[in-house]
């Protein structure tokens, strides 16, 4: 965030073109507006864990008021203290970290060959791979279940992991490709000037400039995996020891009668690992690229 | 060496878009929009224009690299894609699931039950009103806020950004239980403040596809203010003073220099949004609570795991999966001829 804000700050040139006098209400009204939406577009999420901290009497009541004054985490013991919660979150953890990490090792190798190299087929391999993302993976339950059945991994976290690599791989190496261009051709060639080895230039050079893209792509393929209920709902039949944190959130909200403050206590847990990723490669993006928002 | 470090920052800075998270195409969209991106790794010592430097023994090693990427995809995408054009050619239900019939091959009979069945058009037809509901939407609100934040100072500009963020970062289906909580006949907010008393959302058909709306909507239009947002500041500041200075209006500037020139971005951003809102699932999985009262808000992606999952009816499911995979591939077609007559670089 802090990129644009410093690019805005700081050439005075572009308030050229829009004069300032006159328009001042204009741009208070416009910010009253921002501000507006900004409250509409958070309320959900100030809702969530409100809810999630209301006493049990005031979640399920005919006066809902957007505040709380007896904050308690009743609803939070409730979730954890149901079965196996703590056990599927750390299964979702898991699923999305294996995901995570070999499909940006996979998808950082797949991209550097894409972009460094000529070869017969390239364009090819570049457009099945931006056709790949267009698949819709739901419809694709139906083999996959087939498949995992017949390597004998249903019910267990690698009927989770398996798919998911596959499907985050094709958006991966689509995204890191603009990151691996941006490294100049000339280090390259410094580089085995210098004697380096092209693994060594691999690993040790490319690697490292282009880590904050490896690290932004990820939100990607953890996002995915983390909010996935599909394959998890129809891979892990019997196991319930492997069954992972959206199971676990529509197990409370699946009922006639919904368990409201732990519906929204569930959600919250399942939100904030989400939410503090993307704080965190915001922070990881700003550094890494750092002050390139010349334009 | 800092002369290289400046141009490696050059290059990705112009695809902060794409960094920040706004996916596939964004970066070669700002990136061809505004050519720096593309000319930084070049113009730094470029012997040939567009020439990679010859490589020597480079023969097999870009296989190499390609080769975890490719095998991965070969068994984990393109045979189950392979399996579902099968099992849809397939008489493919329980009973051969378990192994008690043989399966037989139908060759299109699956394919011509489906297409004998109203249900299926029916759910076709609100599949893509609904995707292209939820595209007008986002895009109107994305493209709106993205205006909205040039013209504010820094603090809103914040506020709105961290909050759009928020709702981007929310799961499908916790932002799902959410919404649904808020527009909750008994205990939600919403309808005390609308008045609505104990009014079901989730029961009329309209209704229920609207409040799937609001969700998708929420969730999806942060993608769409964030890229263009990025693009308009990625706009040259002198084009746009240029314009001013030739007097031409705020609404003769956007359609003569502006638009032209994030007509780009806009493809690309289009193009993702019909992608993803035409895939919709868990929204209305668990919004609708597995497609609604009756099925009456199926779409085409809850109708085929439906039919697969909770019938057995394995081929027809597989079936309804081609159909949208032929409809997705028009879709990418189209984004191809696009990004080739730009010239895009591949």
């Amino acid at each position: 965030m802090s990129t644009t804000t410093k690019a805005a700050r700081v050439p005075g040139a572009r308030a050229a073109w829009r004069p300032r006098g006159p328009r001042r209400p204009w741009r208070l009204a416009a910010e009253a507006a921002a501000l507006l939406v900004a409250a509409v577009v958070a309320f959900p999420l100030y809702w969530m864990v409100l809810s999630a901290l209301k006493p049990a009497g005031e979640v399920q009541s005919d006066e809902p008021r957007p505040w709380t004054l007896s904050p308690s985490l009743d609803s939070f013991r409730r979730v954890f203290e149901q079965q196996d919660f703590g056990r599927y979150f750390l299964n979702s953890l898991l699923v999305a970290s294996v995901v995570v990490l070999v499909s940006a090792l996979i998808a950082f190798l797949a991209a550097t060959a894409v972009t460094r190299f000529r070869f017969k087929f390239r364009t090819t391999l570049l457009i099945m791979f931006l056709t790949a993302q267009m698949v819709p993976i739901e419809a694709l339950t139906i083999p996959m279940f087939f498949l995992m059945r017949d390597v004998d991994a249903l019910n267990t976290l690698t009927s989770l992991i398996l798919p998911h690599i596959a499907f985050s791989l094709p958006f991966a190496i689509w995204m890191l490709r603009g990151f691996v261009k941006a490294v100049p051709e000339a280090l390259e060639e410094q580089a085995f000037i210098d004697g380096a080895s092209r693994t060594r230039f691999l690993w040790q050079i490319l690697f490292p400039l282009v880590f904050p893209g490896l690290v932004a792509t990820s939100v990607f393929s953890f996002i995915s995996t983390w909010n996935d209920f599909l394959f998890a709902k129809s891979f892990i039949i019997s196991a319930t020891e492997n069954s992972t944190l959206p199971m676990a959130l529509l197990v409370f909200f699946d009922t006639e009668t919904p368990d409201w403050g732990g519906v929204m206590a569930a959600s919250t847990v399942m939100t904030i690992p989400v939410l503090i990723f993307f704080v965190a490669v915001q922070r990881h993006l700003v550094s890494g690229i750092g002050g390139a928002m010349k334009d | 060496m800092s002369a290289t470090a400046d141009a490696s920052g050059a290059g990705p800075g112009t695809r902060t878009g794409a960094g920040a998270g706004t996916g596939s195409g964004a970066g070669s969209g700002t990136g061809s929009a505004s050519g720096p991106g593309r000319s930084a790794g070049g113009a730094a010592k470029a012997p040939r224009r567009g020439a990679r430097p010859p490589r020597r023994g480079s023969g097999w090693t870009p296989w190499l690299y390609l080769a975890p990427a490719l095998v991965v995809l070969a068994a984990l995408l393109a045979y189950p894609i392979y399996q579902l054009g099968l099992i849809s050619l397939l008489e493919y239900t329980q009973a051969q699931v378990s192994g008690g019939e043989p399966t037989s091959f139908q060759g299109l009979a699956n394919y011509a039950e489906l297409f004998g069945d109203r249900k299926f058009w029916d759910v076709l037809l609100a599949t893509v009103v609904f995707a292209a509901a939820c595209v007008t939407g986002t895009m109107a609100v994305g493209c709106s806020l993205a205006v909205l934040l040039t013209r504010v100072r820094l603090v809103p500009r914040l506020v709105l950004m961290m909050a759009a963020l928020g709702a981007w970062a929310t799961p499908a289906i916790t932002g799902s239980t959410v919404w649904v909580f808020l527009f909750d006949p008994d205990f939600g907010p919403v309808n005390k403040v609308l008045g609505l008393g104990d009014h079901s959302w989730t029961y009329g058909r309209y209704s229920a596809f609207a409040l799937v709306f609001f969700e998708v909507v929420w969730c999806s239009f942060p993608f769409v203010m964030v890229t263009m947002y990025a693009g308009i500041r990625a706009i040259p500041s002198e084009v746009l003073e240029a314009a001013s200075l030739d007097g031409a209006s705020a609404l003769r500037t956007w359609r003569s220099v502006m638009a032209p020139m994030l007509r780009p971005i806009l493809i690309v951003v289009t193009i993702q949004s019909v992608i993803w809102d035409f895939k919709v699932f868990t929204q209305i999985y668990v919004m609708t609570d597995g497609g609604g009262i009756a099925g009456q808000n199926l779409v085409l992606n809850v109708y085929a795991y439906q039919e697969a999952f909770a019938s057995s009816q394995y081929s027809l499911g597989s079936a309804i999966g081609v159909v949208m995979l032929l409809i997705l591939l028009g879709v990418t077609l189209v984004y191809l001829r696009l990004l080739r007559r730009r010239g895009e670089d591949l």
